[in-house]
């Protein structure tokens, strides 16, 4: 019977409310470690289609009659159109049809931030809608920008009322401490730039809108487009097969694609648009920058007893306040605790989630400050991190943790500091610094898979998920196979396509593993019940004593059938198994955790940094496939260093416009920038959660980068780096200001002495 | 028209001023695999091979490779770097992938045992946000296992 329950949903640290249906017969969780196929290194099964270039993106997609959409967008960080003529563009070669301001909700004339759109041109050819554009005879009033955040606070500039928690009694936290150290971290602003940029292709087939789009959520897209356009959700088809990147920038369908329906409803046709590089890093959101006014305050002996945090976040002029203050107040134990966080309206294209959103920039703040808080101390770094580990930081329990092992498994990188330090040299100065991370990742309902096995002993995974290079779908190969007993050759997936599948999770938060493998198993677990209960049949056995193994269904005395075989009965007849993704532990906070230790070279005479070694440690719960699992640690880790030295979307201070919109200008980084890195998971599964027992994994590994290099700095050359991208400029500062504090430290000995 | 030798086949193609080679490639003979992410130059995506040597195809104008070899990534499906990468899990998201294994294929057609450095210095015009680089050096390593 279905048993309708009321339960909590997490994505990126922002719970709601649900209503769920459970099914009754939950399955147990499997044996720990690696098993036939769960727990092995699996390569992706549609590696062979993206490596060859036969996988179709969105960008490939070319429909019969085909129009593609150029978007005119504002120049100016804030302005008002004060005179468009859209004639002469009508008017052009190739143009079939234009929206003027107002077309779609998104098209307007008062434009608060760069990118904005205006108008939008659909052609025969991408060529001529660009030339279109050229043809627009568009004034502006430019008016003044408001671009600095604390002047945003100030004015009350805010796109969301300040957030502020409390805990304990801070003000007597810090009477107590006997040492306290503050300092002001700022975190850079950061794009996502995906390879392939935002864009989609709409087309009506009759009063369905049928909408391909590289997305990260395709049920987001149906409901999103359904509410907005007045359409009953299934009267809009979402398709996206293979995805080319999305690191939190593509949960929803945004301008371009209500351009696009706009465009194909006025032309009878289908019509692509799609983003060039350039409005790709103007508006295709990113990480917002921060400003964060720490305090920290800690007993001789290391117990942390107050912590206080200001955040500024410059959300830009639309947007959500992402948690920066989270680290600070999940990742220790301690009871006095202040956080006040702003959220700035700037005129600033808004941001988008990005990779573990807020926690990124958090954590860089408060590891840093932490370490800074332990040297004053003279203790450990990571001594005193398990002196402030917390068992819980609200009445509610972790459904696991076990970073106290994480720390244990990082002491052998940690104790390499000896070694590495002893490389250095006169120019290039040597260090070791760890950080903690925390983050969620526990996923959650409603998602839902089916399995489908055929006559031929195949199964196919069916569900209306995306895989958005994280690997997910061989994952979910990787579970059915291993509940059907079947090699992974022999389990397909069918999934990408809103018509072709039930509902499924969106692929932010670390959430598509841990929301649709437990799915994906019940649904296996449903079908190989039912194949069980027709040998048993068949064959004159009782249930109990069959199982389904290497392909067959086996008896308990030695009997074996092939699936094919069982299976094979129905001929032509299918066997469907359903399942639906269970609840989260009931008062229970599903977290992930991990430590980072970072190995850098800093040259002191010209302030380049090297990263040399990154050793990563996280407790994910059960691992489903090791080698897609050490791609995402290594992705992740790689990217964090892109934070931290080189990547920046650099704003004209005078006018707001933005001046890294290409791929030299915004530096990210290539192989050649990579160091040694050494990942490790736990692969502990988590008993509370699902019958799988899996976290996600996408998040977690950038989370702690930037405060291990920034503490590994710290180590090689007693600067304080604070401020995000490390350029080489900020690590000459850091330097002299060190140097600074040496000399005046000397001064003040001289004079007591 | 213009008449162009692509993966070995003869193609005859409009080629007005200013058309990309990436451009005809993708548009008019439908090898979609050579990919557009920047179109400026920046990011390899586009990488193909003109006569062995590789090419950014989004800012090569067609008109420019006329009676030149073009290979694309469709041209170097059975080229064991494929398998290779597959088996490395050196793909994420995919979509600078096909680059970089026609980058990678020119790599080891100079130079069949390439250093980590070597690897390095030739593959570094071919960016891949998904961040799968230790596994693509792997897999440059292992090409002919």
């Amino acid at each position: 019977m279905a048993r309708l329950i009321r339960t909590e949903k997490e994505v990126e640290g922002r719970y709601e409310e649900v209503w769920l249906v459970v099914e009754e017969d939950a399955l147990d969780q499997w044996p720990d470690g690696p098993l036939e196929t769960v727990g092995r290194p699996a390569p992706r099964q549609d590696g062979r289609q993206r490596a060859t270039g036969t996988a179709r993106y969105t960008a490939d997609i070319a429909l019969p009659g085909m129009l593609h959409a150029a978007v005119l967008r504002s120049p100016h960080a804030r302005a008002r159109v004060t005179n468009l003529d859209l004639e002469q563009a009508r008017e052009a070669p190739g143009v079939r049809a234009i929206l003027e301001p107002g077309a779609t909700d998104d098209l307007v004339t008062e434009c608060h931030f760069q990118g904005q759109p205006i108008a939008a041109v659909a052609a025969d050819t991408y060529a001529q809608a660009r030339a279109a554009l050229a043809l627009i005879d568009v004034e502006f009033e430019v008016l003044e920008p408001l671009l600095d955040p604390e002047e945003a606070v100030k004015q009350k500039r805010l796109t969301t009322e300040p957030r502020t928690t409390t805990r304990g009694d801070p003000a007597r936290g810090f009477a107590e401490a006997d040492v306290i150290v503050e300092a002001t971290y700022r975190t850079q602003t950061v794009l996502h730039n995906s390879m392939e940029t935002h864009q989609s292709v709409c087309e009506w087939d009759g009063d369905t809108l049928v909408v391909y789009i590289s997305t990260q959520f395709i049920w987001g897209i149906r409901d999103s487009v359904s509410e907005r356009l007045g359409l009953p959700p299934d009267k809009v088809r979402v398709v996206c097969e293979y995805m080319g990147g999305g690191f939190g920038s593509k949960n929803g369908p945004d301008d371009y694609t209500y351009i696009a329906a706009e465009l194909a409803k006025r032309t009878g046709r289908p019509v692509k648009c799609a983003l060039t590089r350039r409005e790709e890093n103007v508006h295709a959101g990113n990480r917002n920058a921060t400003i964060q006014k720490l305090r920290a305050g800690a007993r001789a002996d290391g117990t942390l007893v107050a912590l206080e945090g200001e955040f500024i976040a410059s959300v830009g002029w639309s947007g959500w306040l992402a948690s920066t203050a989270g680290p600070m107040q999940m990742l220790y134990d301690c009871e006095n605790l202040h956080t006040v966080e702003y959220g700035a309206k700037l005129n600033t294209p808004p941001m988008k989630a990005f990779r573990a959103p807020g926690f990124v920039e958090g954590t860089f703040g408060l590891e840093c400050l932490m370490d800074e808080l332990a040297a004053s101390l003279a203790i450990d770094s990571l001594e005193f991190r398990r002196k402030n580990h917390a068992d819980a930081t609200d009445e509610r329990p972790y459904s696991s943790k076990n970073l106290m092992e994480c720390y244990e498994r990082a002491e052998k990188h940690w104790a390499r500091r000896g070694d590495v330090r002893a490389r250095s040299d006169s120019t290039w100065k040597r260090g070791v610094g760890l950080a903690s991370q925390i983050w969620y990742g526990g996923g959650g309902p409603p998602s839902y898979a089916w399995v489908r096995l055929g006559s031929d002993g195949r199964a196919t995974v069916v569900t209306a998920m995306q895989d958005i290079g994280t690997g997910t779908k061989t994952a979910m190969q990787q579970i059915a196979a291993e509940e059907l007993g079947l090699p992974i050759e022999r389990v397909e997936i069918s999934a990408g396509d809103s018509a072709r599948g039930p509902y499924a999770s969106i692929s932010a938060g670390s959430s598509t593993t841990p929301s649709m493998g437990p799915a994906v198993r019940a649904a296996a677990a449903d079908a190989a019940r039912q194949v069980i209960e027709i040998a048993a049949q068949r064959y004159h056995l009782e249930e109990r004593v069959l199982s389904l193994q290497g392909g067959s269904v086996v008896s308990a005395d030695g009997g074996s059938w092939p699936l094919e075989e069982v299976v094979g009965l129905l001929e032509d007849a299918q066997i469907l198994g359903k399942g639906a993704r269970g609840p989260n532990p009931t008062g229970m906070q599903v977290l992930t955790f991990g430590v980072q230790v970072a190995e850098v070279a800093v040259d002191v005479e010209t302030g380049e940094v090297r990263v040399e070694r990154i050793a990563a440690v996280h407790d994910v719960g059960r691992v489903i496939n090791p080698l897609g699992a050490s791609s995402q640690v290594e992705g992740g880790i790689i990217q964090g260093i892109g934070h931290t030295l080189s990547e920046e979307r650099l704003l004209d201070p005078e006018t707001g416009t933005i001046l890294t919109q290409t791929l030299d200008a915004y530096r990210m980084p290539t192989i050649a920038d990579v160091p040694e890195i050494v990942s490790e998971l736990l692969d502990i599964p988590d008993r509370h959660l699902t019958n799988l027992g899996s976290k996600g994994l996408g998040e977690p590994p950038i989370v702690p980068v930037a405060a291990a290099i920034a503490n590994a700095i710290r180590d090689a050359t007693g600067a304080d780096v604070r401020s995000l991208p490390i350029t080489r400029e900020e690590m000459l500062r850091a330097l002299e200001e060190a140097k600074q504090k040496t000399r005046e430290r000397e001064k003040v000995g001289a004079r007591s002495a | 028209m213009i008449e162009l030798t692509v993966n070995g086949g003869r193609y005859e193609v409009e080629a007005p001023v200013g058309r990309s080679l990436a451009e005809v490639l993708r548009e008019d003979l439908g090898l979609t695999g050579t990919k557009i992410a920047c179109f400026e130059g920046h990011c390899g995506a586009c990488t193909v091979q003109v006569d062995g040597v590789p090419v950014l195809s989004c800012i090569t104008l067609v008109h420019t490779v006329e009676g030149r070899e073009v290979t694309t990534i469709e041209g170097l499906r059975e080229h064991p770097l494929v398998d290779a990468f597959v088996r490395a899990d050196a793909v994420q998201c995919g979509f600078c992938t096909p680059g970089q294994i026609v980058s990678a294929a020119a790599l080891v057609e100079a130079n069949a045992s390439p250093s980590s450095d070597e690897i390095r210095h030739a593959m570094a015009g071919n960016i891949c946000r998904c961040g799968t680089y230790p596994k693509i050096e792997e897999a440059i390593h292992a090409w002919r296992d």
